[in-house]
């Protein structure tokens, strides 16, 4: 039925829409109560959009927004809050960094044991809250909070001089070395700067997770324990393994997070490496509602957001303006979604209704097709 | 004639020497957006009667009673209280009104007391100490519904926690009462004893409106019937000379299908083969308890296995025990001369079990998906839905269509959610997906629970059918009449044991279920005194 379906793509435009303009709205009515032009600093901001090297930026940090958001809805699409996104790419990032400056292989095998590494390292720590789950019933979300502040600790503690760190000469940072040449990612080269070449890799492996979750008989297994557990379970799906498995991939997913700019930018794991990507993650795939098409819109967004409010700084506004702007979306989001999806069940009930009263049942249809 | 039917609005049949009326609905209309959910609905109930409101599910009885209740505003219509007009825009309202609903699921706190949860919500009215207590025990006496004030809730069984709920309705001081469908829960002994209630109010004055679809009881127990079809009132029969069957015609506006299949198709194949199956479970209180002990069944090729029994007395566990969903302590389950007792469910499903589960919610349905999705799950791995691991939607599509067709499923398209149909329609969906798999045993449990009678003989079809096929079922079932009709072997299930069993062509409702509550045990004879039919001719779950 055609018009179930223009419905459908309707009201799932409606919940974003719906969510960005009030998150819009609410901050300039933050930046009115502040006592600030409410309109300058976001007139600001898309100006700095119209700079090439400020686009390449977004470019760049939109593609790392995009995996780190990929990881977190993998496990949303099965019910599984992953907040140690967070602490998995950082781990994994440091991880494949040692090891990756540790080697020396030929250019592409170089790259892919690195990759290997970083997911293996994201698998490892996000099982970990994987087996806590599937074992003793530990909620997901307090085992992977905690595996955040333990991946803090390991980290610092491996990265110090007398473990795995180094410490470059008239430096106080501490790095995991640096990785030779062969590991180095390929970018594409723009007159605003280098597009890092795996978010190439990332944004296809949007098409993969799609493919995967809608295609495979294991992508349906893993939505059918996310849309109702006692059903996937009686339909065939053994829960222990299906919580195992999504918190798996979704760490490994996790763990490629820190590759774009590991592989293309930094070559080693040092003090700078970005914190709270893993956070950032949840709300991008909040806001692109677990659908590859909306994170890659809303990593945008976001990665938008964080690159040009850098430049309020120049023009007097904090540039934490963008901050609050990210909090607001996260809370219009959650709100908006559920008033949507009321509305559409509701909407699709009473539809559904009318169109039996009206007696244009399938049914009847097809009867008449047939004749 | 026993019914008459109603021409037009207002003019509804009144026995003659008529005394006042309780309640009268004049001309009820109520639109929802593009349904009419009610159409000049005209009811006059007489004060002191117990008046039965039959039709099927979905004809607009709910909504009629929401609107009485004052849970709706009615768009056209007058509705009148002991003669005089009223319009109430809250259920407080009502009660002000002294009409007062008992609903289908019980409203209770389990970790109260009687006495906590009848003053929860009233302490204005007599306090919440000794004032509510004589109260309580007051109205109790008086109409003989035995309610203890200090018994906890949760100890009580489904009879005593309805007896509370009409309780907590007549302290508010109701005269009129809403019950909705207040049989669906009770074996029949419990329905006795309610409508011996019911009885006792009305011989003191109280008014009873009596909501069902179960045209036997209310023949016993109405004084007056209303039919409602349709969202319209169709007419109105005297219980003193109707017969379930006019009823039942008036009812759906056609002949009334029944479950009885007589023509014997049991073959001495034996498909599914359950011995010594154990399972204990920890209760909330760290008891361990035996929910399933000695399980031994068979059920042949072409064979419908009823199984009675009180809710909650290990049909639970068995099912998922059989499912594969619980792993049994012990014991050992053949399907088709292969042991499964330790495969996967999904292993059990591939090899022939189809699942109609008694909570279609919570074990048979993505209510947020569409509904080809739906027809996908628990059979992912077979086709047409998927090849090697990869789903094929376009042939689950075609699939979902015929099934929709061929089992008379009431959708404007695939497309929709399970959520927008209604409860018959998506249990059509169910049985029509786990048939089209060829199963070899089927678990049907409640196969017809909250579904329509047009629905309900589709779905019994269904079932006769795939048995003369060589399918084994075993069917749960709280409706008794369904249990004896269908069925080929009758057992009865009690405390997780199998306790007696019974020959449906022979027994009656009211002797099964005196053996539901434990009373009979072994074979019953159909004879005059059940809890005498412990002969010699014992089971082999009594033999052990």
């Amino acid at each position: 039925m055609k018009k179930f379906d223009k419905d459908r793509l309707l009201l799932a435009a409606a919940g974003p829409a719906l969510a960005l303009i009030s998150a819009f709205v609410l901050t300039m009515i933050v930046l009115a109560a502040s006592g600030v032009d409410p309109i300058d600093p976001l007139r600001i901001m898309i100006d700095q959009a119209g700079y090439e090297d400020v686009q390449v930026l977004i470019v760049n940090q939109a593609g790392i927004y995009f995996l780190a958001a990929l990881a977190v809805a993998i496990g949303f699409r099965m019910n599984l809050f992953n907040i140690g996104v967070d602490g998995q790419y950082r781990l994994a990032a440091m991880v494949s960094a040692v090891v990756g400056a540790k080697v020396a292989l030929p250019g592409p095998l170089h790259i892919l044991l690195i990759v290997l590494v970083a997911m293996v390292t994201g698998a490892f720590w996000s099982g970990i809250a994987g087996i806590l789950k599937a074992r003793r019933g530990v909620s997901e979300v307090v085992s992977t909070i905690m595996l955040n502040a333990i991946a803090t600790s390991v980290i610092a503690w491996l990265l110090l001089p007398k473990n795995l760190g180094v410490q470059p000469a008239g430096s106080n940072d501490l790095t995991t070395g640096d990785i030779p040449e062969s590991g180095w990612f390929p970018a594409l080269s723009l007159p605003g700067g280098d597009i890092y070449g795996f978010t190439f890799v990332a944004f296809a492996l949007g098409v993969v997770y799609w493919f995967v979750l809608n295609r495979t008989r294991f992508g349906f297994d893993l939505r059918a324990s996310g849309a109702s557990e006692s059903a996937a379970q009686a339909s065939g799906v053994e829960p222990k393994k299906m919580i195992m498995t999504a918190m798996l991939i979704s760490g490994a997913v996790a763990g490629l997070t820190g590759m774009p700019l590991l592989l293309g930018e930094s070559h080693t794991y040092n003090l700078s490496f970005p914190l709270g990507i893993g956070f950032t993650g949840i709300t991008v795939a909040l806001l692109g509602r677990n659908n590859p098409v909306g994170i890659l819109f809303s990593a945008f967004l976001l990665a938008f957001i964080d690159k040009s409010s850098a430049g309020l700084d120049q023009n007097g506004y904090a540039k934490e303006i963008g901050t609050i702007m990210q909090g607001l979306i996260v809370i219009a989001v959650v709100v908006s979604y559920e008033l949507v999806r009321r509305y559409g069940i509701r909407r699709q009930q009473q539809k559904v209704g009318e169109e039996l009263a009206a007696g244009h049942a399938l049914k009847t249809d097809s009867k008449e097709v047939a004749a | 004639m026993a019914f008459q039917l109603l021409p037009r609005q207002g003019e509804c049949v009144i026995n003659a020497s008529s005394p006042p009326l309780a309640v009268e609905l004049n001309g009820i209309t109520k639109r929802f957006p593009g349904v009419v959910a009610n159409k000049d609905i005209a009811i006059s109930v007489r004060k002191g009667t117990v008046h039965a409101l039959i039709g099927e599910n979905g004809a607009g009885k709910s909504t009629l009673m929401k609107i009485l209740y004052g849970m709706q505003k009615p768009d056209e219509g007058t509705i009148a209280v002991d003669g005089e007009q009223v319009s109430f825009s809250s259920p407080g309202d009502a009660i002000a009104r002294g009409i007062g609903m008992v609903h289908q699921h019980f409203m209770l706190a389990d970790n109260l007391t009687v006495l906590e949860n009848v003053v929860l919500g009233g302490e204005k009215l007599y306090g919440i100490g000794a004032k509510a207590r004589k109260k309580i025990v007051e109205i109790s006496d008086a109409y003989g519904l035995g309610v203890r004030p200090d018994a906890l809730v949760e100890d009580l069984g489904v009879a005593d926690r309805q007896r509370v709920e009409i309780l907590k309705v007549l302290y508010r001081g109701a005269r009129t009462l809403i019950l909705d469908e207040p049989t669906a829960v009770l074996v029949p002994q419990e329905v006795d004893a309610l409508f011996d209630n019911l009885r006792e109010l009305k011989a003191e004055g109280l008014t009873v409106i009596f909501i069902s679809h179960k045209l036997g009881e209310v023949l016993k127990v109405a004084d007056d019937i209303t039919v409602i079809r349709r969202g319209t009132t169709v007419g109105t029969a005297d219980p003193k000379t109707a017969t379930t069957k006019q009823l039942a015609e008036l009812m759906v506006g056609s002949e009334l299908p029944t479950p009885e299949t007589r023509e014997s198709t049991v073959t001495d194949v034996a498909m599914l083969k359950v011995q010594d199956l154990r399972l204990a479970a920890t209760d909330p209180d760290g008891v361990v308890r035996e929910v399933l002990a000695g399980i031994d069944f068979t059920i042949h090729k072409g064979e419908v296995l009823g199984i009675a029994g009180v809710e909650g007395n290990g049909q639970t566990e068995l099912i998922e025990a059989l499912m594969g969903m619980v792993l049994p302590d012990g014991g050992v389950i053949t399907l088709d001369g292969k042991d499964i007792s330790t495969m996967p469910t999904r292993g059990r499903r591939e090899g022939g079990i189809g699942y109609i589960p008694e909570d279609r919610h919570r074990h048979a349905l993505l209510l947020e998906s569409p509904l080809w999705e739906n027809r996908i799950l628990g059979h992912v791995t077979e086709a047409p839905n998927s090849k090697r691991g990869i789903l094929d939607p376009k042939a689950a599509r075609k699939d979902t269509e015929r099934i929709v067709r061929e089992y008379d499923v009431r959708t404007p398209g695939i497309e929709v959610t399970a959520a927008s149909l209604s409860g018959g329609n998506q249990q059509k969906l169910i049985v029509g997906r786990e048939m089209s798999h060829n199963p070899k045993f089927l678990i049907a449990a409640h196969p017809t629970r909250g579904v329509d009678v047009g629905a309900q003989a589709q779905i019994w079809d269904a079932i006769r059918e795939a048995r003369r096929e060589g399918l084994a079922v075993l069917l749960i079932s709280a409706d008794l009449d369904e249990l004896i009709g269908l069925s080929d072997t009758l057992r009865v299930i009690y405390r997780g044991r199998l306790v007696a069993d019974a020959d449906p062509a022979t027994i009656t409702p009211e002797e099964l279920g005196t053996a539901m509550t434990g009373a009979a045990r072994g074979h019953l004879e159909a004879t005059d005194n059940p809890s005498a039919a412990a002969d010699g001719d014992t089971t082999e779950d009594e033999a052990r």
